[in-house]
């Protein structure tokens, strides 16, 4: 080696050997300097869009879940409170009033403490807005259900309106889906409805405060890496007890449980965090040093059956395939036993959740005599019907889920034992929810999961007119096929009764039938795990589609050694404001 | 020469366009799109609404008719709006670019830096402990993949000894300044930088090991010639064309980004923002990302073509 070449390596050496630890110091500081003011949580997923209403997506949900509140939403109890609204309006109180034959009238008034973060009043403006908006069909608006039912907005005063409402359903009040936006900020980007997808501040200007009416607001967006939430200076409810919420993306979940053991992120949402299998193992190996709970929710995890295919048509094969597999212990082996087995779509966390509805425990006798009756005998390790044609199906799922695609190799080894060929084929998941299921090509099972509300009532998924076709352009949930005019009473039923322990005794026999004629195969509830720093207090995981975030302002940071502090009832008023970064682009 | 460039410039244009129409088609043959998806995991979007966002994002016309209209619109000098951001596409598309040429220019310096040296150093004794070695480490390089380089590196440099951040471009709320980026950059450009140091060193050190049989290099020796002269001045010159050709082919990737060690280190470039808008059918997004990544293949091509009349001057292009 030329002395030259030597001397070159001997610098390169060097610098690399200097560079480490003189870059240490920094970040230890910067940790270090993360006060107890500032809360840091990683999840998987960035939010497309900022604005409420275009666009559904969980990562956006639980972001603008501080920053931004519905009129009503289910508590982490599954009840249905005000949010931004006074009281909830009832038939009882008087606040809601039948119309016509079907129809009803409610009224709301708005929190008379209520304010957008740049100090103006929220008033019936943003409502007449909000509704104008979600009823132009070039808005973009993505869920318009709501806005579909509601007739006319009637404004009392500033603060007081009336919706009247096409239907008078058993959840009349709940107006979970009405985000209000700022009618300030946004008519004037509304005067081009084709190009307000474009031009919403949500998207343009998203760090302006007056977007935000929660008690915090959005001060900063690094597009595809973080989101700095800042105190709203006009909240007046609780008072949050962190000044900064900074949220995270970090998409590799080995990434995310690094970044977690670095001190990178303090804690991991549940909503969008780590797979449970992961969870599990995180927690053996450390979790003495976390606080990690496990929330099971209304994510149904099951597998529809085609009823279109001869074999699945008949009831006896369908019960008998949910006798062979033994889903507790699955439970156990794969998932510690943290997700519950599910009985029905109804979650038993759900107020009118059936408990006596059959629960198919692993039996696998009583699954060969209903493949025997069914006309399917054993012939040496398989199946075959009086043709000679063997029982063999195909079960697709996504990919590149491994607990899901452990669960497929597990139940076809448990359906095998039973004489039950079943193929596995595992698709993108763009393909297989863009063209698999939504166009019905999957020729037997289905293996994929629901998102759900409490007491959803299950009609696009199981009533006879939501079956996917090219008639309909493909329009309905209800994949597998299922016909059943008791099934279509009960859910036309369920939607009006009022009267609750008669809709509970409607909910009951929906279960009954469902688990009897199994349209799908029931598998689990999925959990969530919330990996949580043990000094932070007052996360409650809801189990629900409203994320724990919305009741940030119940988090605290108190170390066990510390003394509980009062919750302040008030924001502070003087309280120094920062001023908003622009957001990068 | 300038005709030959500017032929080669026409020839690029007319790939480009080809480019185009390929991506957009295949974008527009895969199967579902992003309402059907929509569909898929919110039981309570209703059929009304799906059709009525398809006809909003153009998704019920044919993908011929929009590619033709998004043809119609670039040649105006408009890339349109990216729907997966919902801004301007440059305006999506530049931080990320930033963001991606950052890294990816700073590990290829930093693996020609020490790569390029070693090769040389062992093409001067092929076979010797140090060449054996060298030819280890780089296979290791070559072979090893890229997330478990990166997570190793994490699991090291972050969660056990805590020097360096896990992830990320800057701390948040931190200053943003030279030494903050620094270290945000320092595990995912060692990534880079190690993965892509193994073939660096093997081209260098094949091609310096092929030109020390040439006749000039012996005439050279024979002249009396020192030996750091024959390999600097002479053998290393010749050696870089085949180096050259790599480096320029790599020109795309340098701006197209590496999904996987952006993923790992919550690195907001181009392999991501690319990756999301076609799976995303973000076709404005995708097509201006994609594009502008071949666009830099073919200017690398052209640049190496120029890089090789000025290394050897028996190449001449008329």
């Amino acid at each position: 080696m030329s002395p030259h070449l030597r001397s070159l390596f001997a610098a390169l050496v060097l610098c690399a050997g200097a560079a480490l630890p003189a870059t240490a110091q920094p970040e230890t500081r910067a940790i270090e300097a993360r006060t107890k003011d500032e809360l840091v949580i990683g999840i998987t997923q960035f939010p497309a869009t900022f604005h409420p209403n275009i666009e559904s997506m969980l990562a956006k949900t639980y972001v603008l879940d501080m920053a931004t509140r519905p009129f009503t939403a289910f508590d982490p109890h599954w009840k249905l409170v005000c949010m931004l609204c006074e009281k909830l309006p009832t038939l009882e109180n008087g606040l809601a009033t039948r119309e016509g034959e079907h129809g009803v009238a409610l009224t709301y008034t708005i929190r008379a403490d209520a304010k957008w973060a740049d100090g103006t009043p929220v008033t019936t403006e943003d409502v007449l807005f909000t509704v104008d908006a979600g009823r132009h069909p070039l808005s973009g608006v993505s869920n318009s259900e709501l806005y579909r039912r509601i007739l006319k907005v009637e404004v009392r005063d500033k603060k007081t309106f009336v919706l009247h409402m096409d239907r008078l359903t058993f959840d009349y009040n709940a107006i979970n889906d009405l985000r209000l936006v700022p009618a300030h900020i946004e008519r004037p980007r509304f005067e081009l409805p084709a190009e307000y997808r474009n031009r919403t501040a949500y998207d343009q200007d998203t760090t302006n405060p007056g977007l935000y009416n929660g008690p915090f607001r959005i001060a900063e967006v690094v597009q595809g890496s973080h989101i700095v939430l800042e105190r709203n200076p006009y909240w007046d409810g609780q008072a949050p007890a962190f000044k900064r919420v900074v949220v995270k993306t970090i998409e590799n979940t080995a990434a995310l449980e690094a970044n977690l053991l670095s001190g990178g992120v303090d804690m991991v949402a549940g909503e969008l965090g780590l797979p449970l299998d992961q969870s599990l193992a995180f927690e053996k190996r450390v979790g003495k040093d976390w606080n990690i709970i496990f929330k099971p929710g209304l994510v149904y995890e099951h597998i529809d059956l085609n009823l279109g295919s001869p074999i699945l048509a008949d009831k006896r094969v369908r019960q008998a395939l949910l006798f062979a597999i033994d889903r507790e212990a699955i439970n156990r082996q794969l998932f510690g036993g943290r997700q519950p087995v599910a009985r029905t779509s109804v979650n038993p966390l759900d107020g009118v959740h059936a408990d006596d509805v059959p629960t198919y425990r692993f039996d696998p006798a009583r699954a060969a005599q209903l493949l025997d009756e069914a006309g399917w005998k054993m012939s040496g390790s398989v199946r075959r019907n009086a043709e000679g044609a063997p029982l063999s199906l195909e079960l697709s799922t996504t990919a590149g889920s491994r607990s899901r695609e452990l669960v497929s190799q597990v139940l076809q080894a448990q359906w095998r034992k039973a004489g039950i060929e079943v193929r596995l084929r595992v698709e993108p998941p763009r393909v297989f929810f863009g063209d698999t299921v939504t166009r019905r090509k999957f020729p037997h099972m289905a293996l994929f999961a629901w998102y759900s509300a409490p007491e959803s009532v299950p009609r696009t998924t199981l009533h006879s007119t939501m079956i996917p076709s090219e008639a309909n352009n493909w329009s309905g949930q209800n994949y597998p096929g299922y016909v059943n005019p008791r099934m279509d009473q009960l859910i036309d039923a369920i939607e009006v009764e009022l009267d609750r322990p008669k809709r509970v005794a409607l909910w009951h026999e929906l279960q009954q039938l469902y688990a009897d004629e199994l349209p799908a195969l029931p598998l689990f509830f999925r959990s969530d795990a919330f990996i949580l720093p043990k000094a932070l207090k007052g996360v409650t995981p809801t189990g629900h589609q409203d994320p724990s975030t919305l009741w940030i302002e119940t988090w605290r940071w108190q170390p066990d050694s510390d003394p509980v502090p009062a919750p302040t009832e008030k924001s502070p008023s003087k309280e120094k404001k920062v001023p908003a970064k622009k957001g990068k682009p | 020469m300038i005709r030959h460039v500017t032929s080669r410039g026409l020839q690029s244009l007319a790939v480009l366009a080809v480019m185009s129409f390929v991506v957009y088609g295949l974008m527009g043959l895969m199967p579902g799109d992003p309402i059907d998806l929509m569909i898929a995991s919110d039981p309570h979007l209703s059929a009304t609404d799906a059709l009525r966002l398809k006809a909003l994002y153009g998704l019920d016309r044919p993908w011929t008719e929009r590619y033709l209209a998004w043809l119609l619109q670039v040649l105006q000098g408009e890339l349109g709006y990216s729907r997966l951001y919902a801004r301007p596409v440059l305006d999506a598309l530049l931080p990320a670019l930033g963001n991606t040429a950052l890294l990816m220019l700073t590990a290829l310096a930093l693996a020609l830096t020490v790569a390029v040296p070693v090769g040389i150093v062992a093409s001067l004794r092929p076979g010797s402990v140090f060449d054996h070695a060298v030819n280890l480490v780089a296979f290791a390089s070559v072979s090893l993949p890229t997330f478990w380089l990166g997570l190793m590196l994490i699991v090291v440099f972050a969660v056990s000894l805590g020097w360096l951040p896990a992830s990320g471009i800057e701390d948040v709320g931190g200053d943003g300044g030279l030494a903050e980026r620094l270290r945000h950059m320092a595990l995912p450009v060692a990534t880079l930088a190690l993965a892509g140091m193994g073939q660096y060193v093997r081209h260098m050190r094949a091609a310096m090991i092929g030109e020390a049989h040439h006749d000039y290099v012996r005439t050279a020796r024979a002249k009396g010639c020192s030996p750091a002269r024959i390999v600097l001045r002479h053998q290393f010159r010749n050696a870089l064309i085949p180096v050259t050709t790599i480096l320029a082919l790599e020109l795309g990737g340098l701006f197209s980004g590496a999904l996987i060690t952006e993923t790992v280190f919550a690195w907001p470039g181009m392999g991501r923002l690319i990756f999301e808008a076609v799976m995303g059918n973000d076709f404005n997004l995708a097509l201006s990302g994609l594009l502008l990544a071949t666009a830099m293949t073919l200017l690398g091509s052209i640049l190496a073509d120029l890089a090789y009349a000025a290394l050897d001057r028996r190449v001449s292009y008329r």
